[in-house]
């Protein structure tokens, strides 16, 4: 992993007018945004190649804050709109900034397909267990029994495993870490945004203003110290035994695999047509 | 195909394929789309065309996707639009606002059925007049274009692409079903003959760009990503930069814009066609393929003596009030046909003075089958 300076995020902030930010004090969302921000700069990249879309929710305002081409577009369609992007200008690096909520609720649907299509994007999700710019209702990530306001005597809407999810739909690289993880993550959005295909990274990350409160999970120190004590390498998991593991979450890489790419198969078939015309 | 050829050729064509010629020759280089019955032909002869020559077709999962995804392609540059009917046209609206909130380029192509819901989804019906100007929450004004026929189409499509381009704004495009599915001959104009209007592109520095330019009387440049500009959109309340504000200045200010740009504007997007008005002392006022039953019921009406015209608008929002009332003005009557319940008739009514005026004459049909010129030239016949 390159060595990147303190400097580089601040070099990478937008300025003008965007501070202070709109996030909670505790919440991950900071955390999370300076990674993605070292994870670019160790890539030493051209900027103005580089796209950064996002829904609407507490994580989708990471856009706005960023000195990168950016888009803070509708609530579930950061997808759809990154792939209007990716389809029409291939060569561009897009990052998708999603939530729990945005991305498998109400996004769920291009969430798969854009699995499915294995198109070129990195898609990040700040996964906090809840739908915090709303005031915390339960979202398709919010663990059994846990309080939302919309869950008040416990939640028992099944959840969905993001990861499972999208593996199952298609993606052809799939991570989880957390905040806490934050050499890991920059590792895995470098990694993920060098993978040709569909990347998603399932980030844990700790509302401690609204889930905290509401689950009695103390502060942000405390939700920082569960993100570590909760969560287990795969790696290390599958040489432990199973009562070792009970309650765990488990973070990894859980595929990453090579297939055709959306922007690169129509590429392709561009090339026949012309080829077969030339003829 | 046609649009290809360097001289003008007289052709057969669906109106479905003269908007896929039109937004072709209108530099059209990116589709998004979803299957829907009547408007599917304009994404499948987009995904022949584009691919040859090196633009971008794709079918995405629904028309949330597809709306989304022309607008992001826009961002980046392309002249992008979609093609849909009724229920995708209600799934989009949300993007349309989108668009307009971020002024951002696009088109719409809304072949309209029979509503609502799934409705008669192969029946002409006039459903999304209101739609297609307020179906969006919030409120902002809206440019929607109405063909008559399949060369107008063709030419409204161009049309739809240049106003899109230089007011930096979705513009739809409303067609009927029967138009959709209609043969008519059409002469497709030699290329330079066809005018084509492209957004601006900034000439500032990176630093000094504002993605919206208030000092350039509302139609201020546009950057694309990646070249350089790295703006910031968003579809909150934004200031001239393109950052979310809740100031009132701000917020004010940009609502404003949007209005102004569109009302200061009026007679560039406004156009409508007046036959036989001259003398006229009964008018119809119809559009797309109701103007042509009127048209006809005017030269039948014209042949028994009656003094019978027709005012059609081509564009429908911003609504032609002044024609409107010039027409109100030099008229004892107004016959409106629409296959709805009263949609223009409610418009049109905005505009009489007195609440008590019984000029305007409604003739409306919802049943999925077209007014015919008999029926409307026996409907004048009941008010003389």
């Amino acid at each position: 992993m390159g060595k990147v300076s303190q400097r580089v995020v601040h070099d990478f902030l937008r300025h003008d007018k965007k501070f202070p930010h709109v996030w909670c004090s505790g919440c991950s969302n900071g955390t999370i945004l300076g990674t993605i921000i070292r994870a670019i700069a160790e890539q030493n990249l051209d900027r103005n190649n580089i796209t950064m879309v996002s829904g609407i929710g507490c994580s989708s305002r990471m856009p706005v804050y960023i000195d990168l081409n950016t888009l803070h577009s509708l609530h579930g369609r950061a997808i759809a709109f990154a792939t209007g992007i990716k389809t029409f200008k291939p060569d561009m690096k897009v990052i998708v900034v999603t939530g729990d909520g945005d991305s498998t609720a109400i996004g769920g649907n291009h969430l798969i397909h854009a699995a499915r299509r294995n198109i070129d994007m990195t898609v990040i999700v700040v996964n906090n267990n809840i739908y915090g710019m709303t005031g915390g209702q339960y979202s398709p990530t919010t663990p059994d029994d846990a309080k939302a306001t919309t869950s008040p005597y416990g939640n028992f809407d099944r959840q969905f495993d993001i990861c499972d999810l999208v593996i199952g739909a298609g993606a052809t690289y799939v991570a989880r870490s957390s905040a806490f993880h934050t050499m890991e993550l920059q590792k895995m959005i470098v990694d993920a945004m060098n993978h040709k295909g569909f990347s998603i990274i399932d980030v844990i990350s700790a509302c401690p203003v609204i889930y905290g409160r509401m689950n009695k999970k103390g502060g942000p120190p405390e939700m920082m110290q569960a993100m570590r004590d909760n969560t287990v390498l795969n790696t290390a998991a599958a040489k432990l035994p199973p009562e070792k593991l009970e309650g765990k979450t488990i973070r990894g890489v859980f595929k990453n695999v090579q297939c055709p790419e959306y922007c690169e198969q129509y590429a392709k078939v561009v090339e026949k047509i012309k080829e077969t015309s030339d003829e | 195909m046609a649009q290809n050829s360097q001289k003008p050729v007289l052709t057969l064509m669906q109106g479905n394929e003269a908007v896929a010629a039109g937004a072709l020759a209108a530099g059209c280089n990116y589709f998004a789309g979803y299957p829907i019955t009547p408007s599917t032909e304009v994404a499948e002869i987009l995904a022949n065309e584009l691919p040859k020559r090196g633009h971008t077709f794709i079918q995405m999962e629904d028309e949330i996707a597809s709306i989304a995804a022309i607008i992001g392609a826009s961002l980046a540059g392309a002249k992008s639009f979609t093609a849909t009917s009724g229920p995708g046209f209600s799934l989009m609206q949300e993007g349309i606002g989108f668009a307009k909130i971020t002024e951002t380029p696009c088109v719409v192509v809304n072949v309209q059925r029979g509503g609502p819901s799934t409705g008669l989804p192969t029946s002409p019906a006039q459903g999304e007049i209101m739609q297609s100007r307020w179906g969006s929450h919030g409120d902002a004004p809206a440019i929607v274009l109405y063909p008559d026929s399949v060369k107008e189409s063709y030419a409204l499509t161009i049309r739809a692409f240049n106003l899109a381009e230089k007011y930096r704004t979705c513009v739809v495009l409303l067609l009927d079903e029967v138009l959709g599915h209609m043969r008519e001959a059409i002469t497709i104009p030699d290329a330079s003959e066809i005018q084509i209007i492209n957004r601006i592109k900034p000439t500032v520095p990176a630093n000094w760009y504002k993605h919206y330019d208030e000092n350039q009387k509302y139609l201020s440049p546009l950057a694309s990503y990646g070249e350089g500009y790295r703006f910031h959109v968003t579809g909150l309340a934004h200031d001239a930069q393109g950052f979310p504000t809740n100031k009132p200045q701000e917020a004010g200010a940009m609502m404003e814009r949007l209005q102004k740009k569109i009302v200061h504007n009026i007679r560039d997007l406004v156009q409508i066609e007046s036959y036989k008005m001259e003398d006229a002392n009964i008018a119809i006022f119809a559009a797309g393929i109701m103007a042509r039953s009127a048209k006809a019921a005017v030269k039948m009406a014209r042949a028994e003596g009656l003094k019978v015209g027709l005012l059609r608008p081509l564009t429908i929002w911003p609504f032609p009030d002044d024609a409107v009332r010039k027409m109100l003005k030099n008229v004892d009557y107004v016959v409106v046909p629409e296959l709805n319940q009263g949609q223009f008739l409610h418009e049109l009514r905005r505009l009489v003075k007195s609440t008590t005026d019984s000029k305007l004459i409604g003739l409306q049909r919802v049943n999925g089958t077209l007014i015919t010129p008999t029926e409307i030239l026996q409907k004048i016949k009941d008010v003389l």
